[in-house]
């Protein structure tokens, strides 16, 4: 049984190792891509939630968690109404190309990069901005002090956001459609393989995507442990 | 009369409505070292908070060199912040290296290259802890800790250290190095510290007055010798002789 995955594993990579690392490539740039973004718009939004009070705060917090746990498939069908033929963004064209399918993991990741990184912030929040104030910090000295006192938590929020895009079907088969050599990705490439009997192969690509994701979570750490000192 | 380093006048502090500080006239003068005495809860704390300005009084006014620290403006109030430094009641180091930690005050006062590491590293062997500085911070023990906080806060040579109970649960050698370490700082630099402390005995050794505080007002402010032996007020001869209930 073993001997059997491993060969035709091994055949699928000869015959389609190609088509593969374009769909790898395809993968890491989306979910990648909407890390990023989802980053430069949730960290700061997470800082400014963290380190403010303010009323309406909590409420907004709230609807924020909420957001974690969107379904990806909703998600993917909102972005694929706001970008259709009829859409209010349908003059864009751009329903079921890789640009699309980066706007609905980005919807997916933000809200968990923005909470985690405002809890983690929060939690820093008193002590290590007193004490940067105490050394003679300005407000956005302290401030800044208290991202890089968070900045694990911030790197958590980080990581499950790619987790979360990395691993999802449901938006990047809606808006993207999973179109071979264009829009298809390792997730969608898993259902395709399942639906068509090849076990064997949705099984190797479901380990290409973990393997994936524990070198970008290695990298990741890293980070933590050498670069923000 | 030289004018005073601080002055406080009909200071009041109120957390949601509730007074945890009313100090009708205190003024603290140069190159001295008081002790800050007072049962838990008679705002302390909040009293070195607000000469720190890490809290804004309710009320009145705190002059500091002649300046109204809560009228001046931004930058002002930046360049008197900077003349202080405080160790906190719950010290927190930065999860960086004791280097770090310690660099990071001189950094704020544009101190850079090989002055920084001199003046760290000057700090560091103040403390005891020259070995220390590769050392992760947060893998400290309390001693250690403790003394990496009052390298950081002395490495800056302020005009002002506010101490919050620096030898809160400290063995009775570590406590016996801070106090050496404060009171050594105290003659090399003429720093006025400012020490909150409930070791009565740390506060004759250390201080030149005392300060007591209870319920949020200044019950009595005296020279040590005075203060423990021929006290004022009935509130400091109970409280110093430990048969005050809180
Ligand atoms: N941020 C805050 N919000 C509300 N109440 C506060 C706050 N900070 C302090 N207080 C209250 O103000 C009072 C004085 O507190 P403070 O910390 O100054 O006391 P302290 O004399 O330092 O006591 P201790 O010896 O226990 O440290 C206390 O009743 C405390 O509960
Ligand atoms: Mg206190």
């Amino acid at each position: 049984m073993n001997a059997d995955l491993l060969s035709s594993v091994w055949q699928f990579f000869c015959l389609r190792g190609g088509e593969l690392s374009g769909i790898v490539g395809l993968s890491l740039m989306v979910s990648g891509s909407a890390v990023i973004i989802g980053a430069v718009l949730g960290i700061p939004l997470g800082a400014f939630l963290g380190l403010k009070r303010f009323p309406g705060r909590e409420l907004l917090l709230r609807v924020i968690y909420t957001l974690m746990s969107l379904p990806p498939v909703l998600a993917g069908l909102l972005v694929y109404l706001l970008f259709a033929r009829t859409g209010p963004l349908g003059f864009l064209d751009i329903l079921f190309t890789p640009p699309v399918m980066v706007v609905a993991q980005v919807l997916l990741a933000t809200p968990i990069i923005t909470a985690l990184s405002s809890a983690a912030i929060a939690a820093k929040e008193k002590l290590a901005m007193d004490t940067a104030r105490t050394l003679g910090a300005s407000e956005r000295q302290a401030a800044w002090m208290v991202i890089k006192e968070a900045r694990t938590g911030i790197l958590a929020g980080i990581m499950t956001g790619f987790g979360r895009a990395f691993g999802e079907v449901g938006a990047v088969m809606l808006v993207g459609g999973n179109v071979r050599y264009q829009t298809r990705v390792l997730t969608t490439s898993i259902v395709l393989e399942t639906r068509q009997g090849n076990y064997e192969f949705a099984i190797a690509l479901g380990l290409i995507l973990l393997l994936l994701s524990f070198v970008v979570s290695s990298v990741l750490l890293k980070i933590d442990d050498s670069k923000l000192r | 009369m030289p004018e005073p380093l601080f002055e406080l006048i009909d200071v009041v502090k109120k957390y949601d409505g509730r007074t945890v500080l009313r100090v009708k006239n205190l003024k603290l003068d140069e190159n001295k070292v008081y002790a800050i005495l007072g049962p838990n809860g008679a705002g302390k704390s909040t009293l070195l908070r607000l000469l720190n300005m890490l809290e804004e009084p309710t009320s009145g006014r705190i002059i500091f060199q002649g300046v109204d620290i809560n009228r001046a403006g931004e930058s002002a109030r930046l360049r008197m912040r900077r003349q202080m430094c405080m160790v906190l009641q719950n010290t927190y180091l930065f999860n960086t290296s004791v280097y770090q930690n310690v660099a990071y005050g001189l950094q704020l006062r544009g101190v850079r290259g090989a002055e920084l590491e001199r003046k760290v590293k000057e700090a560091l062997s103040f403390v005891g802890l020259s070995d220390f500085g590769s050392r992760r911070a947060l893998k400290l023990s309390g001693g250690e800790t403790q003394r990496v906080a009052l390298a950081r806060a002395v490495a800056v040579r302020p005009q002002v250290l506010l101490l919050d109970e620096p030898t809160a649960s400290l063995d009775p050698d570590s406590v016996a190095l801070i106090e050496k370490l404060v009171r050594r700082i105290h003659e090399s630099t003429g720093v006025t510290v400012l020490i909150i402390t409930h070791n009565l005995f740390q506060a004759q050794r250390l201080a030149d007055e005392a300060i007591l505080l209870y319920n949020g007002e200044v019950i009595e402010k005296a020279p040590v010798a005075q203060f423990f032996t021929n006290p004022q007020s009935d509130i400091t001869r109970r409280f110093i002789s430990g048969t005050m209930i809180y």
